[in-house]
């Protein structure tokens, strides 16, 4: 048996029924992360010594948690306590926080081994992965691609089974784009269901905390853990956490799905489309029916997105003043000086470009007309998506319009960057659930995803749809197809 | 083409947020940012006279909770990721010019 190719819910049937230790699955980890890390980078820093004890810590007790004994990668955006915390930048290339984040806090109660922190693009700025002062990622499916981003470590990681699944965050994409560059299940939770508390802050009313698995019913799983109120977190949910294991099951027989007819018209690639259409049909297949849906707004959605999101974190940027924690630049001779060179050369290119246009969007004279616009624009983004889930359970769409680029192929064009983005950042704005989870292959055999959107707090609709497709094309050829390393 | 925002105007950005860059990033972001704000422009066409701004945060539960004590962190664990300390304080450098 090859440990590593094991999901959640059989590693835990493994490990509980005394086939294997839970220091034997840490350890095939570990050792998976010796042999790729080298190709791949998906990891920041590794916690050897701490992972192993844990582990050993949990047989010895015969720990009965949730999630005990399951190997976790943690995307360095979330605070970990005593375990360096970098942001994936120079400017905090040395932090260690006194604090957990809550998600990681609930993952650690639920016996969850941490074997290490992910790499991701810097604050979660990018869509490639290619933004991380610590070295680019590699897509295990073909090593001269990106896997996305902003949580690109976090879904190589889980493609190249260098752990059991991540934890990473999404504010306009992050989990569920690298999730479909890479072939894995990527679930984006309504804004509030999970606590934010100790994720390292990008854009506050758009970050949301979820998981990258290997298949729907891990990630149901580990939603069940890491979802509900946190007094912490002013802005999560008191709605109770609904046991989502239970709701795969169902019948997709009669459900309403949503096409909007908007988006076939976004600079989908061939490919996709061709994969997207035949994603259509399975769901069809099952009984369900297909309901042409407008979403008339879509079209405004990048550029609503790229003025709060930048907007936001140059707010939440702000705190990086090299005095309390972070990076601090030699040289300066007063403090202001001090200021500028520590967050010049703090800061990489992508952040500085973000907080500049934020500060511009929120300037006086300025405020009006594009953030003020913005909030509007996004309302209107939002009743589109209520007067849509009047007529449908849920609706579908492509992650990406193309499968994933080559590293380097579009660094030089932030512009061309934030564009793809165009399916993502709809259910962002609108602050709903949505899931991203591979629907085929291009033919240079690199992943293509499928998303699916949910009304607000359906990830138990979203999660049973997911489950359905999965389970139906559990026999297709291309669920045979192997990662490059 | 005539860039959207002039050297001054980003120059002044980079003050308002407290980046300290040099000339050719200066230039750099000027040509960027530019491009980047010509692709807003599509919003004005839309008439938002008769929406409010979006809400979605403000429906979400209240949850408040003024009794809780934060997370148990020792003073040199807080202290420790400050670039300079002394004597168990953070050292920063003179807020008024003397």
């Amino acid at each position: 048996m090859n440990i590593t190719e094991l999901s959640i819910a059989e590693l835990l049937e493994e490990i509980n029924s005394g086939n294997l230790s839970r220091l034997e699955v840490t350890e095939a980890y570990l050792n998976r992360i010796k042999k790729v890390e080298g190709s791949i980078n998906s990891f920041i820093s590794v916690a050897e010594k701490e992972a192993r004890s844990r582990a050993q810590a949990l047989d010895t007790s015969r720990d009965s948690a949730v999630l005990s004994g399951i190997p976790v990668g943690i995307k360095d955006l979330f605070c970990t306590r005593g375990l360096k915390t970098t942001a994936a930048s120079k400017m905090l290339a040395n932090f260690v926080p006194p604090y957990d984040a809550e998600a990681v806090r609930r993952l650690r109660e639920a016996g969850a081994v941490i074997l290490g922190k992910n790499n991701c693009d810097a604050w979660a700025h990018g869509a490639s992965n290619e933004n991380s002062n610590f070295g680019a990622v590699h897509n295990p499916w073909n090593l001269k691609r990106v896997p996305g981003g902003s949580s690109g470590g976090s879904a190589a990681a889980v493609a190249a089974q260098e752990c059991a699944f991540s934890i990473g965050s999404d504010t306009g994409g992050s989990i569920r784009q690298p999730a479909g560059f890479c072939g894995v299940v990527g679930l984006k939770p309504t804004y509030g269901r999970v606590s934010r508390y100790g994720l390292i802050a990008m854009a506050s009313s758009l970050d949301v905390v979820g998981p990258i698995t290997k298949n729907v019913e891990d990630a149901a799983l580990v939603l069940s853990v890491i979802a509900g109120e946190d007094p912490k977190d002013a802005t999560s949910f008191r709605t109770p956490v609904p046991k989502y294991r239970r709701e795969l099951d169902k019948s997709l027989k009669g459900k309403k799905i949503g096409l909007p007819r908007e988006y076939f018209s976004l600079g989908l690639s061939k490919e996709v489309e061709t994969i997207f259409r035949k994603a259509v049909e399975v769901f069809e297949k099952q009984g369900a029916k297909v309901i042409d849906i407008s979403l008339p707004h879509t079209r405004y959605g990048v550029a609503v997105y790229y003025i709060i999101q930048p907007a936001e974190v140059s707010s939440n940027l702000g705190r990086y003043d090299g005095i309390k924690y972070g990076f601090e630049a030699a040289g300066a001779k007063t403090l202001i000086e001090h200021y500028f060179k520590t967050r010049d050369e703090g800061f990489g290119e992508e952040a500085k470009r973000r907080i500049m246009l934020g500060t511009y969007v929120l300037s006086s004279g300025y405020y009006d007309a594009y953030y003020l616009k913005a909030q509007k624009v996004r309302q209107l983004i939002a009743l589109d998506f209520d007067q849509a889930f009047e007529k449908v359970d849920f609706i579908i769409s492509p992650v990406s319009p193309t499968p994933a680029f080559k590293i380097g192929e579009k660094s030089a064009d932030p512009l061309a960057m934030y564009l793809a983005d165009v399916f993502t950042v709809q259910p962002s704005l609108a602050g709903l659930p949505a899931i991203s989870l591979p629907a085929g292959f291009s033919a240079e055999k690199l992943p293509i995803g499928l998303q699916i959107i949910g009304p607000k707090l359906g990830e138990d609709i979203i999660l049973n749809a997911a489950y359905q497709f999965e389970q139906e094309t559990a026999s297709c050829d291309w669920r045979q197809y192997t990662t490059e390393v | 083409m005539k860039e959207k925002l002039t050297t001054e105007e980003i120059e002044y950005l980079a003050e308002l947020s407290r980046l300290g860059l040099k000339a050719d990033e200066i230039a750099k972001y000027r040509i960027e940012i530019s491009k980047i704000l010509n692709y807003f422009e599509e919003l004005t066409a839309l008439d938002t006279s008769q929406v409010k701004p979006y809400g979605g945060i403000a429906a979400a539960n209240k949850t408040r909770a003024d009794q809780i004590l934060p997370p148990e962190a020792s003073p040199s664990e807080l202290l420790g990721n400050a670039p300079v300390t002394e004597d168990g304080f953070i050292k920063v450098k003179s807020v008024f010019q003397r």
